[in-house]
């Protein structure tokens, strides 16, 4: 009886998963971009299936609705283009530190709002008492604060019990949320919105309201790479993120790095805020961030934490997002189909990571190997 | 008023009763499935589709319509949409062995897509006034109350006039809470969430037990989004309306204790909260929009003192969130 079932046992299986080496890098990256390049075929197929447009017609659209027509001269869907993605890297880019130390930060929604309420309620309270350098600089200290207290709260519960972060930092989301409705009632009185406020907005640049946002950006992306590859805190965020008992040996206090880089993610997320705040909409609601938070912690993972390659991944999402937008606006489609893109896209990134880590070898493979 | 207000808080509280039961049985395989939100959309989705599909080719006549298939065919759409979702969700975290919480979000986004692409899609076939597709026929099936709950004053409202989907939803909990802790069955599932290689040692399965438990959890919580277009708004699905009931359903696992016969209390009192600012006299609008924080605000009081307590039986599974892989020791 035993030897029966140790014959069948035997039998090795069909496939057989192993761990890789190190794969080079342009290995690694030629496997992502063959991943992202399926991906959109794959949407370009779906939209074919639903709208019955021919193959390049689709791409066409999708190009035309993220970057505006070609040769066209105009720059406003360019730097539409280029606001987003800026939103996008701010949000992705605020939660990066804290991801590197294994800490889930998936409030970046309500923290990036809680910025914005301080700097809303700055300019209405503030905007005809202060000069207007003053008033900049409050707006900026009181969104960081605001940010940086709607992040440390969950961090200090995490440091000092172990607290499940990404349900409370979730929770915080709905909390700031249900915040904002008050605001925008009182505030607001019966129309429940805000107009627009004319004090305290940034100053324009370039001749476009967009430009200041996607430099201060690209000033942030710089900083978080610095921060992170060559400070010492940068270098502490990694030891904690990859071993807590191997930090505290070394003489880290881990707690103190817990609640230092969640206050540094929360106070980017409320430099975002302003941005979204004063920097371009001068008012706001409970969709001014409008579920980046989410997006920014898969930007922020298919980056691999690093700051210059988050910079492709929120353009390419940002792309997928407007174009297939564009693309099903004018062909009759529902716009939420751009939704499901950027959930296949993702689908196909993260999973593609297994085949740059693992190889996959078939049987009649290994016997030839023997041999 | 008291028995309204109980009977309302349950039929709020069901859908996240349905939600929090499929993460935890999720969860006790090892996996945070964190597309629950979005596969409650696919499930809610796939029932009004099903049943939209049925009522036109019964002619929107309610007489054409059997009472079995219209509460079958909805429900069968629904456990395979959400089933799908599983298969996805599995198919990337338990082979590909990708990041939980990445998968989990971006199945969020997903079927959330695929709740209003639909959705819109169906609205715009219909072609009407409102953004919205209303199945009240369908509906009526669903709700049938049971006998004498009329007659039985308040005992019957309150014990007996739900929808049968009301009824599975406590079934589900208490089998699953059953199971998990009395069988062998849910001993292995259990194993398979706390150490894997223990359980792989052991002779388990655990790449199946993963599949079955995501791909079983999954299908429960797609059945709270269809109670939820069915029962509580009575057939009406508008895109959105569901809202953030999914995020509440993972956070009433926690509530729990990852105890789905505790969830069934539990959901009931986020139920009563999400209710209570209807029932607090001389709230203005904007006082009521303070008081729509309670459950997130109890939400979060909960995980605090269940991470102060520590006791050893009220912790998540020790493997949950991270991938297997057998020859990684």
């Amino acid at each position: 009886m035993s030897s029966i079932s140790a014959t069948k046992h035997h039998k090795e299986p069909l496939v057989h998963i192993v761990k890789r080496d190190e794969m080079k890098i342009w290995q690694a990256w030629l496997v992502r971009v063959a991943a992202i390049v399926l991906a959109l075929l794959l949407v370009g197929f779906i939209s074919m299936a639903l709208t019955k447009e021919d193959f390049f017609t689709i791409y066409e659209t999708m190009y035309k609705g993220a970057f505006g027509r070609l040769g066209s001269g105009s720059t406003v869907m360019l730097w539409n283009f280029l606001q987003k993605t800026a939103i996008l890297l701010g949000l992705s880019l605020a939660v990066t530190p804290a991801f590197k130390m294994k800490f889930w930060n998936c409030g970046a929604e309500g923290q990036a709002l809680m910025g914005g309420l301080a700097s809303m309620i700055c300019m209405i309270e503030l905007g005809d008492k202060l000069s207007y350098p003053v008033l900049l600089l409050v707006i900026l200290l009181t969104s960081i604060l605001a940010g940086a207290i709607w992040g440390v709260i969950p961090a200090i519960f995490k440091a000092q019990y172990n607290t499940n972060e990404t349900l409370f930092t979730l929770m915080m989301n709905y909390i700031a949320t249900q915040i904002i409705k008050y605001y925008l009632y009182i505030e607001g009185g019966g129309s429940n919105k805000i107009n627009p406020v004319d004090e305290g907005n940034l100053p324009i640049i370039f001749d476009n309201k967009y430009a200041l946002n996607v430099l201060i950006v690209l000033v942030l992306t710089v900083l978080v790479y610095v921060y992170l590859n060559y400070s010492k805190q940068g270098y502490e965020i990694t030891v904690v993120g990859e071993s807590k008992n191997t930090a505290r040996y070394i003489g880290i206090n881990v707690k103190k790095v817990i609640i230092r880089t969640m206050i540094i993610s929360g106070a980017i997320c409320g430099i975002i805020g302003m941005l979204l705040v004063s920097g371009t909409d001068h008012s706001i609601d409970t969709n001014t961030v409008g579920g980046q938070g989410f997006t920014a912690i898969m930007v922020s993972w298919l980056g691999q934490f690093n700051p210059f390659i988050m910079i492709l991944m929120s353009a390419l999402v940002i792309f997928i997002n407007l174009g297939t937008g564009k693309m099903a606006d004018t062909c009759g489609l529902n716009s939420s189909f751009a939704d499901i893109a950027v959930g296949i896209v993702i689908f196909f990134v993260v999973g593609c990571e297994f085949f740059i880590h693992y190889s996959v070898r078939f049987r009649h493979q290994r016997k030839e190997a023997k041999v | 008023m008291i028995i309204q207000m109980i009977t309302r808080a349950i039929l709020l509280g069901i859908p996240m009763l349905y939600g929090a039961v499929g993460e935890i049985i999720t969860e006790k395989s090892g996996h945070l499935n964190l597309g629950i939100p979005g596969i409650m959309y696919v499930g809610a989705i796939g029932g009004v589709t099903g049943s939209f599909l049925y009522e036109n080719a019964c002619g929107n006549s309610i007489d054409n319509m059997s009472p079995f298939l219209s509460v079958f065919i909805p429900l069968m759409c629904s456990i395979v949409g959400s089933i799908i979702m599983g298969l996805i969700y599995s198919f990337l975290t338990v082979t590909l062995r990708a990041n939980q919480n990445v998968t989990g979000l971006a199945l969020t986004t997903f079927g959330i897509g695929i709740g209003n692409f639909f959705g819109a899609s169906l609205i715009k076939l219909v072609d009407s006034d409102m953004p919205s597709i209303a199945l009240t026929k369908t509906s009526q099936f669903f709700c049938k109350e049971l006998p004498f709950a009329d007659e039985l004053g308040w005992f019957g409202d309150l014990f007996l006039s739900y929808d049968f989907l009301t009824y599975l939803a406590i079934a589900i909990a208490l089998v699953s809470a059953f199971v998990l802790r009395r069988t062998r069955v849910g001993l292995n599932l259990r194993s398979v969430g706390e150490s894997p290689a223990t359980a792989d040692a052991a002779g388990i399965n655990v790449t199946r037990y993963k599949y079955i438990a995501t791909c079983i959890g999954s299908a429960v919580a797609g059945l709270g989004g269809l109670q939820y277009v069915m029962a509580y708004a009575n057939g009406v699905w508008s895109n959105n309306a569901f809202g953030d009931r999914g995020w509440m359903a993972i956070a009433l696992v926690i509530f729990a204790l990852w105890k789905p016969d505790v969830a069934i209390l539990g959901a009931f009192l986020f139920g009563a909260l999400c209710n209570a600012n209807n029932y607090i006299h001389g709230l203005g609008v904007e006082a009521q929009e303070l008081f729509k924080m309670l459950p997130y605000v109890v939400t979060v009081i909960v995980l605090v003192i269940t991470s102060m307590r520590k006791k050893r039986e009220h912790q998540p599974p020790a493997h949950l969130g991270l991938s297997y892989f057998r020859e990684e020791r």
